[in-house]
């Protein structure tokens, strides 16, 4: 089996928009979605600012039952389950009726779930009310709550799973979810990814000063992707969703593509060579990179834009310096390059999928969202790459070929290519 | 409490765990939870908790295990207001 493997279906809920036609407009617009956090700061955290969507009762009653939202205090499963039936309703599939959809499944990633169930659940456990802990401290807590909701909310029948590997959990669930279908073990999975937010989430961050403490007077400054003047991650949360389906299935259902997922690459630096818990080893992320290429059948000349993992940090300039050298392209001809994270901070465990959906767009309509807080440039990065490509404005163009890239603690890396898919 | 008082408290309390609202319309004291009331078998422990809130009495894991329906349930609350 060797099926062609198509995005049919997206779903989102960023810091800058919940659902597709807002997100859509924000990243066009570059719209920061970074506020000032007053629950952070009344616990005296250093960053005081991040990335939280906005997701209204109203919105969360469209998708949740009374008795769930009674009892739900996991955002990580609030923001996957509007962003996975989004994309699944997006994608024009129905949500199975009394038989199990055998041939759909998800792949629905997370760095972990519930932490604030999970809190509530250690006050009593501790108080000696370990039986006041109600019927849905598991099910709201265990990883892999999220691909359990949708599973059930949606009547998945195939492989209902959670990928977890830091911050390219959401990347991951995508390759994950195109080898199923490649491979014939699947027809469509809904891929996707979700991150909670609030303090127990991005208070480790914290703690590592990888979170900017610079920018609590000015959040939408704040997250500065490949500027002189980054000085860390700005934490966020979300989710993304993707439907991802077998060529052949979206022709018979006459289904919109996005884009076909061409392959890709997953690696590990073994924490070797430079690389570490919490820093990429170059050898790998190239090596990763030039392998999503071989596996993907393009060349490095061909490829449009990079959607970088660029997360604000004094290693931005290393990631250029990975993709130059496995591309072999640089100055004016690097390919274009965005940093999604620099609108909506780093969504951690949601930020590969999130920023997938951004990538799918941008093939879709053609264009290039703009990078917002690098107007100074790092000079390590000017020396590599021209800076007209790495937009500022919003830039109409017609993108055949995107690479997505995403690295995460534990030194593991994947990159996706994405072609825009010409329907006739 | 007489019995009409309790039901009519218990109709609240099971309201949104029950699947079936008609039998919650016409809830009496041989209506059964799961067979009846269609509530999940997970939530029985919720309705437990928010039997005891309401009340403010402590139903035992053995209590728990035989509360099945509204007549069980009437019983073990009357039981336990009886010894306060």
């Amino acid at each position: 089996m060797n099926n062609r493997v198509v995005i049919t279906g997206l779903g989102v809920v960023a810091p800058n928009g919940t659902g597709i036609a807002a997100f859509s407009e924000a990243i066009k617009k570059g719209i920061s979605g970074i506020r000032y956090d007053e629950q952070l700061a009344a616990l005296k955290f250093s960053c005081q600012i991040a990335g939280k969507p906005d997701v209204p009762e109203s919105l969360q009653q469209q998708y949740f039952e009374e008795l769930e939202l009674k009892q739900l205090s996991s955002s990580g499963i609030i923001y996957g389950v509007i962003a996975g039936m989004q994309a699944w309703a997006d994608a024009g599939l129905a949500i199975a009726p009394e038989t199990p959809d055998w041939d759909s499944g998800t792949i629905f990633g997370a760095g972990t779930s519930g932490v604030d169930k999970f809190r509530e659940s250690v006050y009593k456990v501790d108080e000696l009310q370990v039986r006041r802990l109600g019927s849905t401290a598991v099910t709201q807590t265990m990883t892999s709550g999220i691909s359990a909701f949708l599973g059930g909310k949606l009547g998945l029948g195939n492989q209902v799973t959670t990928n977890s590997s830091a911050c390219t959990t959401g990347a991951e669930s995508v390759l994950m979810a195109y080898e199923r279908i490649k491979y014939g073990h699947a027809k469509r999975i809904l891929a996707g990814s979700t991150s909670d937010s609030g303090p127990y989430i991005w208070g480790g961050f914290d703690a590592m000063k990888v979170s900017t403490f610079k920018f609590n007077e000015r959040p939408e400054a704040a997250s500065r992707p490949m500027s002189a003047t980054a000085s860390g991650i700005v934490p966020g949360s979300g989710a993304g969703a993707l439907v991802l389906e077998s060529l052949d299935s979206a022709l018979e259902r006459g289904a919109t593509i996005y884009a076909e997922v061409l392959g890709g690459n997953i690696n590990s630096g073994g924490q070797r060579n430079g690389g570490s818990m919490t820093a990429p080893n170059p050898v790998a992320v190239q090596r990763c990179i030039t392998a999503a290429l071989q596996q993907a059948g393009v060349q490095a000349a061909d490829i449009d834009l990079i959607n970088g993992h660029l997360t604000a940090t004094g290693k931005d300039a290393e990631e250029i310096a990975n993709w130059c050298t496995a591309l072999q392209r640089n100055g004016k001809n690097f390919p274009y390059i965005n940093a999604l994270k620099s609108m909506v901070g780093h969504c951690l465990s949601a930020s590969g999928s999130i920023e997938l959906v951004a990538v799918a767009l941008q093939l879709k309509e053609g264009f290039v969202s703009p990078n917002i807080n690098c107007e100074d440039l790092h000079p390590d990065i000017q020396a590599l790459v021209d800076r007209e490509r790495i937009p500022e404005q919003l830039l109409y163009k017609d993108i055949n070929l995107a690479a997505k890239a995403s690295f995460g603690f534990g030194d593991v890396n994947a990159c996706i290519i994405l072609q825009k898919y010409l329907q006739s | 409490m007489d019995k009409e008082t309790f039901i009519e408290q218990l109709r609240e309390i099971v309201r949104p765990y029950a699947k079936n609202q008609e039998a919650l319309a016409t809830i009496n004291t041989s209506t059964d939870f799961i067979n009846d009331l269609k509530i999940n078998s997970a939530n029985l422990v919720d309705v437990v908790l928010d039997v005891e809130e309401k009340y403010d009495i402590v139903i035992q894991n053995e209590e728990m295990e035989r509360m099945l329906n509204v007549q069980a349930a009437l019983d073990i609350v009357e039981a336990k207001l009886n010894e306060k």
